[in-house]
């Protein structure tokens, strides 16, 4: 089963990873700032926005892997050897798989850094 | 002696001395670390908020001391020469190991213990504590408004350039400036949090010792911002209240030659003195000036001569200090008031 067809797995799905960490950078600032900047006025409490952006870091994450387990893939399962560098067809998408992956891993560390006040934080500074 | 770089604070402009290190006197160099003490030294911590920065301080300088050494460690380890170089395998794990995985774990775990600090270091929960009347303190080219609120029966009043406190109770600021950004650190208590015109920042400390401590603006202001700090004054409680209840009495009016003059040359158009003028707000509140540690916001110790200098020009002692030169007054009327302010006691 192809999740995305071979024609997309290009420059394309290289930026998935850092897109979804820039997505989940602004969810989690923007949320926090109007949450605390509106207190008060908004219907739900500090926690209940802390809950709510832990599942959407989850769900970055989970996104991450997929792009990872993909790009994973497309480098062949690792079976070829860095660094890809002959000008064929099949060396390029060697590489951009390889990058893929690379990209990956930096998103997810990323993401993780950027949750990390959500575990520590518990209120709006006045 | 070496210099000290943060050595004691000097508020009369002497320098320090140094002299050329010699080799054999290396030890020396563990000299200036004792001039991190002191009254403007966040070294020295006085306060919870104060400590708990100390503590990031020296975990992060050991955690960088390890990296450093392990760095160069690798590095002398990388230049020996060997028989058979690494295996392309092994060096890719090295690589996988040393320069992804630790690296990661490392800041993962520097960042959380940073993030976890954070309610140590701005307590803002605090704020909301019933008991927390905030102290306002505004930023003023080039000195501080300080107004204390009503508390336990005793009124509200207002002073300026020297902050005291009760040691062990928390203290809660409201931070505001009047004409361009300040900021206020008092390193010996706790970080510092910027004063922005339009807006009013609260932040809370809270003085674990007594003792007299330097805070400057730590905020580029204009031509004297390097002159421009206020001194805090952490007291006994019992201390504390006594000055609180002398401070909203004031000083009457005592008939003396300097105090004539200070009404008669319109001094008292811009600095209030309570019991004796009316509140006048364009300049410091002089109430028990003679009380402050320094005159001009921490520019010179509090001597009749220093203040006498600053009434003459103040200007020429701090540029672009929003006060009026009285050089056109006899010297004999300038030592007058100058005797009468710092006789404020
Ligand atoms: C136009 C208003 C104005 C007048 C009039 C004025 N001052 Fe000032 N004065 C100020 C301001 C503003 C400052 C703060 C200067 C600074 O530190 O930047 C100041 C500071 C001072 C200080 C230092 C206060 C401190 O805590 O360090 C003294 C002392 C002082 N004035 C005395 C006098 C005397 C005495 C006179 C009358 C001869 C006088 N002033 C007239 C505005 C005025
Ligand atoms: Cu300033």
């Amino acid at each position: 089963m192809r999740l995305i067809p071979k024609e997309i797995e290009s420059l394309w799905t290289l930026f998935t990873a850092p897109t979804i960490w820039a997505l989940h950078f602004l969810a989690c600032y923007i949320t926090a700032a109007v949450t605390c900047a509106k207190a008060g006025a908004v219907p739900f409490s500090f926690d209940t926005m802390r809950l709510a952006l832990g599942l959407i870091t989850l769900a970055a994450l989970a996104g991450i892997v997929l792009s990872a387990v993909l790009a994973w893939r497309q480098w062949g399962f690792g079976s070829g050897d860095p660094p890809h560098d002959e000008p064929t067809r099949k060396d390029r998408l060697l590489f951009q798989g390889f990058a893929t992956l690379l990209l990956s891993g930096l998103s997810f560390v990323a993401v993780l850094f950027v949750a990390m006040p959500l575990v520590f934080i518990g209120a709006c500074q006045p | 002696m070496p210099a000290r770089p943060c050595g004691p604070y000097r508020p009369s402009g002497t320098t320090a001395r140094s002299t050329a290190i010699h080799r054999r006197a290396l030890p020396l160099l563990l000299i200036p670390l004792s001039g991190c003490s002191g009254i403007q030294s966040a070294l020295d911590p006085a306060g919870d908020e104060a400590a708990a920065i100390y503590t990031l301080f020296l975990v992060m300088v050991a955690g960088g001391a390890l990296i450093w050494l392990a760095v160069v460690g690798l590095l002398l380890h990388a230049a020996r020469r060997r028989e058979a170089p690494w295996s392309e395998k092994t060096a890719g794990r090295l690589i996988a190991w040393g320069g992804v995985a630790f690296p990661v774990a490392v800041l993962l775990a520097l960042l959380a213990y940073a993030v976890w600090l954070m309610p140590a270091i701005r307590p803002w929960l605090a704020h909301s504590a019933p008991a927390a009347r905030p102290i306002e303190v505004t930023g003023e080219q080039f000195w501080w408004r300080i107004r204390y609120p009503a508390a336990e029966g005793m009124p509200a009043f207002e002073t300026a350039n020297e902050l005291r406190l009760p040691v062990g109770a928390r203290a809660v600021f409201a931070l505001k400036a009047q004409d361009v950004i300040h900021s206020f650190w008092i390193p010996a208590l706790g970080g510092k949090m910027d004063m922005i015109p339009g807006r009013t920042n609260t932040l809370s400390l809270l003085p674990t010792r007594a003792g007299v401590f330097r805070a400057p603006c730590a905020e580029f202001c204009g031509a004297s911002h390097t002159l421009m700090a206020f001194s805090v004054v952490v007291m006994e409680p019992e201390d504390y209240a006594a000055w609180r209840r002398a401070q909203a009495g004031g000083n009457p009016a005592t008939g003396s030659e300097g105090e004539r003059l200070f009404a008669g040359h319109g001094c008292a158009g811009c600095h209030g003195i309570r019991g004796l003028t009316e509140t006048a707000s364009l300049g410091p509140d002089l109430t028990f000036f003679g009380q402050r540690q320094t005159v001009g916001a921490g520019t010179l110790a509090n001597t009749a001569e220093n203040v006498a200098r600053f009434i003459r020009n103040p200007d020429k002692v701090k540029p672009g200090a929003k006060m009026p030169a009285f050089d056109m007054l006899p010297d004999g009327d300038i030592a007058a008031m100058a005797d009468y302010l710092v006789g404020l006691k």
